[in-house]
């Protein structure tokens, strides 16, 4: 629909600019009170080492409160749109999000055991990823081994059946749980939020990503072919088996990162790659980095709606829910081309 | 399968006429102010949660059947011997039964007890086991005002008035001497406490809420404050905490106590913590601060009116701690058990 490589260009510079406004937005809202003028004076002070007369706490929270947190929206939903859109990408199936092969509960799994045992946040986080990454070991393990007539749906399938065992292991420990204590905690964990980011969850998280990203950035190409039949990659030249492999474990890198920090945020690896298509069309080279822009924007103003918006904080993934439902279903009824 | 349904439903209708034969007793009310026959004596009590097992446990650690879950050997010490061995029976209602039902018929109560919420879900989830078993099913309210009348009523039920009514005056007597002496504080002087739950301290509880009651019984100022929209727990973020920037943390989590707050170098930068006031509260073998919502509360209103208002209660806590363990758990704990109670960070 929309061709030529200026109106390419517009649309990653209208992204970036959103992106870029949303962060300044981000930096300006927060319930300590900070005046615009504070606000400034410690931005030029971070910058340009100028010396400013700042109210007590106003550089503590604007970089190691409002920053941290700003950088994992960004992150967070980054990495979550760019694992969607290269799993919909590879499945051809536009309605299968990060979590389709059970990085999120296993992590989910992993995070309440950890609360379940009392573990210090660390732990939790470590818990949560490795849990992330067990379950999509598990899942392509038992796919491969099961060898049915498609190898991409008996891994979806695959990723389905084990997600549901996994989700009543976290309701077993849900009803184990101390129920004045723990549950809340588990209900919290669930839910998702990014109000305890520090910039240590940032540390370890960044590299993470950044870790998953590179080989999808890097195989753009040859993701792209995995949308063409398999008889007509393969003719191609493609290693299927191997190039499957490598996006299932970098989206899974990513998924379990983001999910170790944030929690469980659903709808922005569903959603995302979906609005980076209609804005870039089908071509994964294009719509990689527009997921990636289009995620992090999104998840940074649901996060900034999220801890202003009311007097109390709202779980983030309750309002990319509220935001994501109607818009699915807009998209669904106005029924497009088919896939390609 | 065939089998077990019918001595089931046997089971049930012996246990439910059997109740009706012997009931009309006498008519006891609980706080719901429902009417319940009960038989003359009562030996045997299943106390369907947490908070009503401390209140039964308090009255007559005797005719309790058992606790929702087994004691934990750091919880066992504070505890009679006898009584810390009680099975497991699981909980009946309030977030998740772990109990079966058969299980608790097989159990032989003379009543439940349930002590908490008095709402409508209370009580018709009370109706209707009531109905199911055809045991009486007492409702009595949980919140720190109205325990003195809890355990008035209770004790008439378990047919043990003069244990009821003695805990009861403590409760009276406790609560009066708080209120007399905080009285007297202005309100602007109302210490401003932030509740740190969760290992990360970033959950707490809105006014209104259970958890926070015994800051609102010591008249101090939960930072949290009000919320349209909840008075329960939520999370908040750490800016929020540092908007608020509280005199005072209580928490009820170790991790955070003993970790958090020390290794996060934002937590160490709120004036509270630089000023070394964060509180862990003691937590055997119930919780001083928060959970389970019942009477064991009431020494940690006293534990924390001390901290809150250091100027005024000047008194050891020590002998507080004693009397009530004596007069609510049947056990005086010794001065170096006192001692192991007030510091539970440093436990290991």
């Amino acid at each position: 629909m929309i061709s030529g490589s200026r109106n390419f260009a517009r649309l990653y510079c209208g992204a970036l600019g959103l992106t870029l406004a949303l962060v300044l937005l981000a930096f300006w809202l927060g319930k300590f009170p900070l005046s615009s003028a504070d606000v400034l004076a410690a931005v030029a002070a971070k910058l340009f080492g100028v010396p400013v007369h700042l109210p007590v706490n106003a550089e503590a929270v604007m970089w190691e409160i409002r920053a941290p947190r700003i950088g994992a929206a960004l992150l967070v939903g980054a990495g979550l749109a760019a694992a969607g859109s290269s799993y919909q990408g590879m499945f051809k199936n536009p309605l299968v999000s990060p979590d389709i092969l059970g990085v999120s509960s296993g992590a989910a799994l992993g995070a309440v055991l950890g609360i379940f045992l009392s573990k210090n946040i660390v732990m939790i986080q470590l818990f949560a990823f490795m849990g992330g990454l067990i379950a999509v070991g598990l899942v392509y393990a038992v796919g491969s081994a099961v060898r049915g007539h498609d190898p991409l749906v008996t891994l979806i399938l695959t990723g389905v059946v084990i997600g549901t065992l996994l989700g009543s292991f976290i309701a077993l420990l849900k009803y184990l749980a101390d129920p004045y204590n723990q549950l809340p905690a588990i209900t919290f964990w669930l839910m998702g939020s990014l109000a305890s980011i520090a910039s240590s969850d940032l540390v370890v998280a960044a590299p993470l990503i950044a870790l998953g990203l590179i080989p999808l950035y890097l195989l753009r190409w040859r993701i792209n072919l995995l949308s063409l039949s398999d008889d007509e990659a393969q003719a191609l030249g493609v290693n299927l088996t191997a190039t499957r492999l490598i996006v299932i474990f970098s989206a899974t890198l990513m998924t379990a990162a983001s999910v170790a920090i944030a929690g469980i945020i659903g709808w922005i690896g569903l959603l995302m790659p979906h609005i980076a298509r209609m804005l870039v069309g089908p071509d994964f080279a294009k719509a990689l980095p527009m997921s990636l822009l289009l995620g992090a924007a999104f998840m940074l103003g649901v996060d900034t709606l999220a801890r202003t918006a009311a007097d109390i904080e709202i779980p983030p993934g309750v309002l990319t829910a509220l935001i994501g439902t109607p818009f699915f279903i807009w998209i669904l009824s106005t029924a497009r081309r088919g896939w390609r | 399968m065939q089998l077990t349904t019918t001595r089931l439903a046997v089971f049930i209708f012996l246990a439910a006429f059997g109740s009706t034969c012997v009931a009309a007793d006498r008519i006891v009310t609980d706080s719901t102010g429902r009417e319940l026959a009960l038989p003359a004596i009562v030996k045997r009590v299943y106390a369907a949660g947490p908070p009503a097992s401390v209140f039964v446990f308090a009255i007559a650690p005797e005719k309790l059947i058992g606790w929702t879950r087994a004691m934990h050997t750091d919880e066992a010490v504070y505890l009679p011997q006898k009584y810390a061995k009680l099975p497991e029976v699981g909980r009946l209602t309030g977030r998740g039964n772990t109990a079966n039902l058969e299980q608790v018929l097989a159990a032989k109560p003379d009543m439940i007890v349930d002590a908490g919420s008095t709402s409508e879900t209370y009580i018709s989830l009370a109706q209707k086991v009531e109905t199911q078993t055809g045991i009486p099913y007492l409702l009595f309210d949980g919140r720190l005002a109205q325990t003195a009348k809890s355990f008035r009523a209770l004790g008439v039920a378990l047919g043990e008035k003069a244990r009821g009514d003695a805990l009861a005056n403590y409760v009276d007597r406790t609560l009066a001497e708080l209120h007399a002496k905080i009285a007297k504080v202005a309100t602007a002087k109302r210490p401003r406490v932030y509740y740190a739950r969760g290992a990360n301290g970033l959950t707490t509880a809105l006014d209104g809420s259970i958890n926070v009651e015994v800051l609102d019984l010591l008249n101090a100022e939960n930072v949290a404050g009000k919320s349209k929209i909840s008075s329960g727990l939520t999370k908040v973020s750490f800016e929020q905490v540092l908007a608020w920037n509280p005199d005072i943390i209580v928490t009820t989590d170790e991790v955070f106590y003993r970790f958090t707050v020390h290794q996060d170098p934002r937590w160490r930068a709120l004036a509270a913590v630089g000023a070394k006031r964060v509180y862990l509260s003691p937590d055997l073998p119930f919780g001083w601060f928060d959970f389970p919502p019942g009477p064991n509360r009431l020494i940690g209103a006293q534990w924390l009116a001390k901290i809150l208002y250091p100027d005024i209660f000047k008194d050891d806590l020590e002998p507080k701690v004693r009397t009530f363990y004596r007069l609510f758990y049947h056990r005086e704990p010794s001065s170096k058990e006192v001692e192991a109670l007030l510091n539970p960070g440093n436990a290991e």
